[in-house]
């Protein structure tokens, strides 16, 4: 099975990075870029087929190690 | 008196804070590989800072689950005194012995330059040399120091004195909350901080005003074991 993560700073946090890149945006001319976030993406590969086993599993890696639920917000999505 | 000073690979600051120890207060100093897992002998943990496993994913985030960082929780809960600076602050806030976290610098550059700081506190085993509200001259160096923590977390820092330095008004480097440079957990033995004192230790290194947080640990140490020997 693979497992998709996206990480991502919590909207109430600020995030540098984001305000960068639209800053960059912006100074190359794309004038309608509003807010950017800036997050991280994750490609897992699970040995297992059961779903529901998966998810719980994800889920303990995203509060465990994945995301830092201080800063972040985390999500995944599941194929096969 | 004993210390430790824990080296993650990637750690590079340890070799200054064992010099430190050694300069400013002459007590035993160990470098401990973070593949230990015993560190009762210690009576302060120091966890340096540097890039341990390359900051990757998040600073800190790998280094809290290697095997050393068990013994620190045990040697933080026994109430022994614990120091992280710089990247040692980032993993102290990750393995939460420590409330909030580091966010990349608001100017997203890294800052290498002297600050001056306010003590906030000097109720804890590591300022009490110092005087409340003294100005000291601590040198920063990091891309990841913005400390940041909801407001719940920030009246409850308050409410007990645990923000132990901020940056001085108008100078705060990396866009901090409340200008925020270091902070206890609610006990007090367990202090995180961005800025370096291992690293102002002598007026060749241009302050000297970093010694003084040696010192209070082993005044501390002395106090809470009636002893006025040099041991």
């Amino acid at each position: 099975m693979k497992a998709t993560v996206y990480v991502t700073i919590k909207q109430n946090v600020l995030d540098p990075q984001g305000s960068a890149v639209q800053g960059a945006l912006h100074t190359m001319g794309f004038a309608e870029v509003g807010k950017v976030r800036v997050g991280k993406y994750l490609e897992l590969e699970l040995d297992t087929t059961d779903r529901s086993e998966a998810e719980t599993r994800l889920t303990a890696m995203c509060e465990k190690l994945l995301a830092n639920t201080v800063i972040e917000d985390y999500r995944f999505e599941l194929e096969g | 008196m004993k210390f430790a000073v824990i080296v993650f690979p990637g750690s590079n600051c340890d070799i200054d804070c064992y010099k430190a120890v050694e300069d400013t207060i002459g007590q035993k100093v160990d470098y401990v590989w973070h593949t230990a897992t015993d560190l009762s002998d210690y009576d302060c943990i120091l966890v340096p800072g540097g890039f341990s496993y390359g900051d990757y994913l998040r600073c800190g985030a790998i280094a809290r689950f290697a095997p050393v960082m068990n013994e620190v929780r045990k040697a933080a809960d026994a109430g022994k005194y614990v120091l992280g600076i710089c990247n040692g602050f980032q993993i102290l806030t990750e393995a939460g012995l420590l409330p909030g976290a580091l966010l990349r610098n608001n100017g997203m550059k890294f800052r290498c330059h002297a600050t001056e700081l306010e003590v906030v506190s000097n109720n804890t085993a590591f300022t009490n040399q110092y005087a409340l509200g003294e100005s000291i001259n601590i040198p920063i160096a990091h891309g990841e120091g913005n400390y940041y923590c909801d407001d719940a977390t920030l009246a409850e820092l308050k409410a007990n004195n645990q923000i132990v330095f901020r940056y001085a008004a108008g100078a705060n480097p990396n866009g901090s909350v409340e200008d925020i440079a270091g902070v206890s957990n609610k006990q007090g033995n367990v202090v995180g901080m961005m800025p370096h004192p291992e690293r102002a230790v002598d007026q060749l290194l241009g302050s000297e005003d970093g010694k003084r947080m040696f010192t209070s640990i082993l005044n501390a140490w002395r106090e809470q074991h009636g002893a006025a020997i040099n041991s």
